[in-house]
């Protein structure tokens, strides 16, 4: 038994054989790349030739290797890398058929060895294993480490691996994969808000692993605690069976949930959104009975392509989650990433200070084309069902009618080219930073609706920065100046009669549950594994009660003393039936 | 430039046929010219200077192939062509066979 302490990034608890994505035994499965990737794709597929003949450059010298007719081999495949013309069938499917480079290498390299098998002499038909040993060499380079097949799983497994991108994460398929833990990446890596969206419990930055792995044994992800067990002994084994089998109790009590309305004890009714980040995920939010998509978050299409996504690649993504959703509303957040993460920008500024720097709506409007291609997708998207914009780290009225400006141009060049939209369409915006928040009752003459964004408020307002571990403590939503703000903001939003969300994660933490309702909140947008959970909490509690809360916690003067009594408070309902 | 094309006809003999070593011999020649060569045998036609069509052209032992060149250099890259299959491959760089494990 081996205990490997790591960050929990993803609740749960996983026990499952291992699968190690580090072998050599590969199947591709087909996948396809938008438009704008081919370029970077066909680049994937010319580096990772250049790798492999770097790689047998050095077979070929190495000492080592003194038998001729083994490096006879290796000369033969460095021709093949270096043959143009074989080089260009790969890069020429990968541009027609717009698919992964490892996919169209797989194809093409097997189409070959298929020919070469088939023809009836066997020092030709034998060449087909030369064939396949290119073919492996190119994928390894092309892959990385990681394997991919773990989309077609036939069995339960905890998947471990050096460091997995989103787009793996997001294809894992949560029948079979039970967990996982990565040597690398962090508590905000995208693998870890992806694993929180799809379940699937996950600790990260475990460090070096064993290099041998019993591929019969058992491995258990706590993601609980950040704990994950390399061949336990039947005692923790037990432990952790049981302790698997309660959380499963407690999570099919809550799926009966599905189906009940998020109301409050007497009768106030709460809007429970969905969080995304990937068009799919739209589905795990109507699973766990979300009442729409109350963030979806746009720039996993900026940093997975590693270039500027196209109006289409942007339509078809929203496209996706809109359909899913059928009537229910989409609030799509427009581009919200710092200058030094936007591909194919020659403008880095060396920033001291990222976080207050060119980013996000400030990047979006002083880059125009970027923007407008965005908001042109999204207003294609808005004749497909209940969509919205949001605009994101809006600090004042100017910025947000600067934005809604850009908005109507694009409406216009829409109407010049007879494309259809909804004019309607509704504008809001993310309320994140403390001079929003404080001027919350101009914003919203000029917005349809608000959604607090508290991760970032609370930064702001704090000046914590919670990555930061020297002061993350100081971190806290119960900050009293953070709670006045959320108050005033809500009240300007009820003044004003506009729509008002909490999207950061105070909306699904549930102690804070019980405060945003008292304070006037009824709409919450949050990870879609805990709408279940936050669902009994609104239909555990009454209107009353929260009010009777956030008074008393009005009169508190220290972020300590509020979390306990909101602790307090949220026991107590746990404690009881609902 | 003269872009005169010269054409000839050679059959492959040794026993191995034109498979992976000899394949890349003769891309190898091929590739030390300018002009533009092609292989035909009866159905299709390929570039002499890829591996991957010289060896998928499959050419076994007794088959008949045409090599076109044309180009500056096309009749001096059509000779050594020749001459590599007419000596069944053995004089240039002595490398021994990679397939001879397999005993005919």
């Amino acid at each position: 038994m081996e205990i490997r302490k790591g960050i929990a990034v993803s609740p749960g608890i996983g026990i499952a054989k291992p699968m190690v994505i580090d072998s050599r035994e590969y199947h591709i499965p087909r996948r396809s790349i938008m438009i704008s990737q081919r370029t970077a794709e066909i680049g994937r597929v010319r580096k990772a030739f250049a790798q492999a003949i770097h790689e047998l450059d050095h077979i070929e010298s190495a000492k080592s290797i003194e038998k001729s007719d083994i490096r006879d081999i290796f000369v033969v495949h460095m021709r093949f890398l270096r043959d143009k013309t074989f080089r260009k069938r790969i890069t020429d499917f990968v541009n027609k058929e717009l698919v992964t480079g490892e996919y169209a290498v797989s194809v093409i390299l097997r189409e070959i060895a298929s020919h070469f098998a088939g023809i009836d002499d066997p020092y030709i038909s034998e060449r087909a294993a030369d064939i396949y040993d290119i073919e492996k060499r190119l994928i390894k380079h092309l892959l990385g480490r990681v394997e991919d097949n773990v989309e077609h799983l036939r069995e339960e497994v905890v998947v471990l691996s050096h460091d997995l991108t989103p787009t793996q994460t997001a294809s894992f398929n949560k029948t079979f994969v039970k967990g996982f833990a990565t040597e690398k990446g962090g508590r905000t890596s995208h693998a870890a808000i992806v694993a929180r969206s799809l379940g699937i419990p996950a600790v990260v930055a475990l460090g070096n692993m064993p290099s041998e792995i019993h591929p019969d044994g058992l491995i258990i992800v706590d993601g609980n605690r950040g704990v994950v067990i390399i061949d336990p002994d039947s005692e923790t084994l037990q432990q952790y069976q049981q302790l698997a089998r309660q959380m499963t109790q407690s999570a099919s009590a809550l799926n009966e949930l599905r189906d009940l309305p998020a109301e409050t004890r007497d009768g106030v009714k709460i809007d429970l959104l969905g969080n995304i980040e990937f068009p799919n995920e739209a589905t795990h939010v109507l699973d766990r009975g979300g009442d729409g998509i109350g963030l979806y978050r746009t720039e996993f299409l900026y940093l997975y392509s590693g270039k500027e996504p196209t109006e289409e690649d942007h339509y078809h993504a929203y496209a996706e989650a809109i359909r899913t959703m059928k009537d229910k509303p989409v609030v799509i957040r427009t581009m919200d990433l710092g200058a030094d993460k936007v591909p194919e920008t020659n403008f880095h500024p060396n920033e001291t200070n990222p976080a207050l720097g060119l980013r996000s709506i400030r990047y979006c409007l002083q880059n125009l084309p970027l923007f407008k291609t965005q908001l042109r997708a999204i207003l294609r998207a808005s004749v497909l069902g209940n969509v919205r914009v949001m605009f994101p780290l809006i600090t004042n009225l100017p910025e947000l009618r600067q934005a809604k400006m850009i908005l109507r141009d694009v409406m216009e060049d829409m109407d010049d080219d007879a494309i259809p939209y909804n004019p309607d369409m509704r504008v809001g915006i993310m309320i994140e930073t403390p001079s929003s928040a404080l001027t919350a009752g101009l914003l919203a003459q000029e917005s349809d609706f608000f959604s607090i964004g508290s991760n970032d408020l609370i930064q702001y307002t704090l000046a914590v920065d919670r990555a930061n571990e020297h002061v993350s403590t100081l971190f806290s939503p119960a900050e009293p100046a953070v709670l006045r703000l959320l108050r005033g903001v809500v009240q300007d939003a009820h003044k004003a009669r506009i729509g008002l969300s909490v999207c950061g994660e105070i909306a699904s933490d549930p102690e804070f549950i019980m405060l945003l309702l008292g304070m006037g909140v009824r709409t919450l947008s949050l990870a879609a594994p805990m709408i279940p959970e936050i669902k009994k909490i609104i239909r555990s509690v009454s209107i009353e009660e929260c009010g009777d809360l956030t008074r008393k916690v009005a009169t508190l003067d220290s972020s300590r003393q509020i979390k306990n009594v909101l602790r307090d408070a949220a026991t107590n309902i746990s404690s009881e039936t609902y | 430039m003269s872009e005169v094309a010269y054409e000839t006809e050679i059959e492959i003999r040794n026993p191995e046929g034109l498979h992976m070593r000899p394949a890349m011999q003769f891309v190898d020649v091929a590739n030390a010219f300018n002009s533009d060569i092609s292989v035909s045998n009866q159905d299709t036609t390929v570039d002499a200077k890829s591996i991957m069509q010289m060896t998928m052209l499959a050419a076994t032992c007794g088959t008949k192939l045409k090599i076109r060149a044309q180009g500056t250099d096309a009749q001096k890259a059509v000779e050594a062509l020749q001459g590599l299959v007419e000596r069944d491959f053995s004089a240039t760089p002595p490398v021994s066979s990679v397939s001879q494990k397999k005993s005919d």
